[in-house]
């Protein structure tokens, strides 16, 4: 029985190797946050449009049909890396972006989508902030996926690659099950 | 952006210099209308997480989204919401990492017990060492007392 006790402290010296190997694996992965929204209502907002400041962009006018919400400003590098992408999912026709514009000069804002081209259906204006911390954002770009039901399906941090829209997001709409069930069936 | 970045703190550390007095902060604080909800704000703002650099708090932090966050929390005070309420909504936003101090539920109780456990782990073996030190020394008390009759 003592002749055994040598392997308690090793025993906990291996387990802790683990711990601290799973740890540094997962590290990478520390940078993005997991949303709490997720299988949760998105927020109500109503806000101005940018694209027509006398209409509001509201959660209600978006209840029925998928959307995906697209955090973004032309402030933001990472935003206008991702635009060519947005383009290719609105040229799609799979699903409809709805934007936020965060924190942006309207003027900005608008000057680029005319030069770039608009990906959205409509966009709505976050003038102070305060819509963004509403849907838990950190950094743009961010992108929710949401359901005909309102609720938040996924969250996508960062810009959206070729590579994440047809692994991470695409996988996730109806309309892409649609077609591989009908061919099953 | 990183040296934007350093250019800031050093101006900000740079006005704190020349102004004296409150460089405990390297944001001013936004002044609230009475004293105990002035404290209350303080004492939130230093437990929440700037969620973009991560390893600063709410009132610390010199960037845009931290002091959107900052105003969230002042009119959240201001329109009488409790200290709890106002965690409760930073957490259903950001979720727990949002919070210094985290909270014991089912999903983080083993970083709460876990302290426990290895105290109590270290408690028993120390125990257990000098007993049986106690043990050794008692027997050789005993071979010494009949050496010495």
């Amino acid at each position: 029985m003592s002749r055994w006790r040598f392997i308690i402290p090793l025993a906990v010296f291996a387990l802790l190797v683990v711990v601290l190997a799973i740890g540094i694996e997962q590290s990478p992965e520390k940078d993005l946050i997991p949303s709490p929204l997720i299988g949760k209502p998105a927020p109500d907002f109503s806000l101005p449009s940018l694209t027509d400041p006398g209409q509001r962009v509201s959660s209600a006018q978006l209840r029925g049909h998928w959307y995906l919400f697209n955090v973004w400003g032309t402030w933001c590098g990472s935003c206008r890396m991702e635009h060519p992408m947005l383009l290719q999912i609105k040229h799609s026709g799979l699903i409809p972006l709805v934007g936020l514009d965060w924190k942006d000069d309207r003027g900005d804002a608008l000057s680029f989508l005319k030069e770039k081209g608009d990906p959205y259906e409509s966009i709505a204006v976050d003038q102070d902030g305060s819509e963004a911390i509403m849907w838990g954002v950190y950094g743009a770009p961010e992108t929710f996926l949401v359901n005909p039901q309102g609720i938040v399906v996924y969250k996508f941090i960062g810009p959206i690659t070729e590579q994440a829209w047809a692994q991470q997001i695409l996988p996730r709409l109806p309309m892409s099950q649609a077609p591989a069930a009908a061919a099953g069936s | 952006m990183t040296a934007r970045l350093y250019a800031i703190v050093i101006a900000t550390l740079v006005a704190a210099l020349l102004l004296g007095s409150s460089a405990a902060y390297a944001i001013a604080p936004e002044q609230m209308p009475t004293p105990q909800l002035e404290a209350r704000y303080l004492a939130l703002i230093h437990g929440f997480r700037c969620m973009q650099c991560q390893d600063e708090s709410l009132a610390d932090s010199p960037v845009n989204l931290a002091a959107d966050m900052r105003r969230q929390i002042r009119d959240m005070l201001l329109a009488g919401k409790s200290d709890q309420q106002i965690r409760d909504f930073m957490v259903s936003r950001y979720g727990y990492f949002i919070l210094f101090k985290p909270p014991f539920v089912p999903k983080t109780a083993w970083l709460w017990l876990t302290p426990g456990v290895l105290l109590l782990v270290g408690v028993i073996a120390a125990l257990r060492v000098i007993r049986q030190r106690a043990a050794i020394a008692a027997t050789d008390l005993e071979d010494n007392d009949l050496t010495d009759v």
